[in-house]
């Protein structure tokens, strides 16, 4: 009486299906918990992405452009390649996934050597995906222009006259200082700090004082509105292209700089020389996640790809392991589209 | 032997690839080049380039999950306990959190708290 069968026809007993001594949903416990689990971790990014989607809106006239914070590629230092590196990355996880696909597809016909070739490729392509992340977070952390934050937690930047931006070590000048690192055994025994940055607040100052060429970019988006085309201190002619941060005139420029609080080079969890605190925090915490499910995927893979070599699945005249594990792989793929999507594209 | 194994399956495969590669290259060109036309027109409070983008998206993750993941094979029924919640509880929250977001936005330009809301 029990219902065993494993086609699909449309007259199927409810009782039957769902009465129990069978599979109502056509799968395996394995696979069918492997879509439950993704269903819960899809939901853990929703999550996530929400809320760096509730920050960027609390702070959307603030928040730094992707396109002029991941500009870096490899081999090709100094020059400015906006979104090209993060794109690649996106194509070699796409193939990495194509690679997993034919790898199952392999497994469905019981080819071990192929499902072997491809999944060693999807593990070389993973690899690839998670030293290109490393190598994003380590340009971000080291930073490239650095910039000044205010008393108040802004961000300023510096551009020349003609708008392009400058480095702080173009134009601070090194004073006679000496502000050395406070650490438990040179000062209070029971606080310390991390290391100082290259230049001070005074010499950042100075530096900016001697060289009339030097302006501020606030964070805040430029919008040519009634309101910004009366305000005295934005400048009048280099405030050209709306969504660009503003640039303000000598005059304000040099008032903000008299509130400066720290110099800000590169990013940590707590500040950054982008914009607002948050973005950093969040840029960290949403694709370090992503990396470690990349970083699991890729060990559970290999561990995979190692029983399909030892034949324990043709063995078990079933390669269904490798479709569990490749809906693990996929799910990855997916979240990455959606982080891309959120974090440089839009 | 090694040539004829373009079985219906993965000639589907590489085809899917193709449409990925090329919907994620057309969203890395708008994304550096920008349009005008789209960048500072709206619909519904967000640039119509940011909807292209999302659109697109979700165009990708349709085939990712339908192809890829195979779930076109699978029962109405895990296909159903799979999509249904995720699109209900993604667009909730998105709705949710975004909304709010744009409102404590106001908040922090109109009135007099600056931080910490």
């Amino acid at each position: 009486m029990n219902f065993m069968g494993a086609t699909v026809t449309t007259a199927r007993n409810e009782e039957k299906i769902w009465g129990g001594g069978n599979e109502p949903m056509q799968s395996s416990y394995g696979k069918l918990m492997m879509w439950f689990f993704i269903v819960s971790d899809a939901l853990t990014f929703t999550g996530f992405l929400a809320a760096y989607g509730l920050s960027r809106f609390k702070f959307i006239e603030a928040w730094p452009l992707p396109d002029e914070v991941f500009n870096h590629f490899p081999f090709m230092h100094g020059v400015n390649a906006p979104m090209y590196y993060v794109a690649l990355m996106t194509f070699i996880l796409i193939f990495s996934s194509v690679t997993m696909v034919l790898a199952v597809d392999a497994g469905h016909q019981l080819k071990k050597d192929k499902v072997a070739v491809y999944m060693f490729l999807t593990i070389i392509g993973g690899l690839i995906f998670v030293g290109s992340q490393a190598w994003e977070w380590k340009n971000f952390i080291k930073g490239e222009y650095g910039a000044i934050e205010t008393k108040g937690g802004s961000i300023l930047q510096f551009v020349d006259i003609t708008g392009k931006r400058v480095k702080l070590e173009d134009f601070a000048l090194v004073l006679a200082e000496d502000r050395i690192q406070h650490t438990a055994s040179n000062g209070i025994w029971f606080s310390s700090e991390g290391p100082l940055p290259s230049f001070s607040v005074n010499e950042v100052q100075a530096g900016f004082a001697a060289n009339p060429n030097i302006l501020i970019r606030t964070e805040v988006l430029y919008e040519a509105t009634d309101a910004t085309k009366a305000d005295k201190t934005l400048h009048p002619t280099l405030n050209v292209k709306e969504k660009h941060k503003s640039i303000l005139t000598r005059e304000a420029s040099t008032a903000m700089l008299a509130k400066a609080q720290y110099v800000v080079e590169g990013a940590n969890l707590e500040r950054n020389e982008y914009g607002t605190r948050l973005f950093a925090n969040f840029f960290f915490f949403i694709t370090g996640f992503h990396g470690f499910h990349v970083i699991t995927g890729i060990l559970i893979n290999i561990i995979i790809f190692f029983n399909v070599i030892l034949g324990t699945y043709e063995k078990r005249r079933s390669y269904e392991m490798v479709e569990k594990v490749g809906l693990y792989w996929h799910f990855v793929d997916l979240v990455w589209v959606f982080v891309f999507t959120f974090f440089y594209l839009v | 032997m090694a040539q004829e194994h373009a079985s219906n399956g993965t000639k589907r495969i590489w085809n899917v690839f193709i449409l990925l590669s090329a919907v994620t290259l057309v969203e890395v060109i708008l994304g550096i080049f920008k349009p005008e036309v789209l960048y500072h027109n709206s619909f519904l409070a967000m640039n119509l380039l940011n909807w292209i983008f999302i659109l697109l998206t979700i165009y990708k993750a349709y085939y990712i999950v339908w192809a890829f993941m195979h779930i076109e094979g699978e029962e109405s029924s895990l296909k159903n306990a799979v999509v249904v919640p995720l699109v209900f509880l993604v667009l909730y929250l998105m709705f949710i959190l975004l909304i709010e977001g744009d409102y404590i936005y106001d908040v922090f330009r109109d009135s007099t708290i600056k931080w910490n809301f």
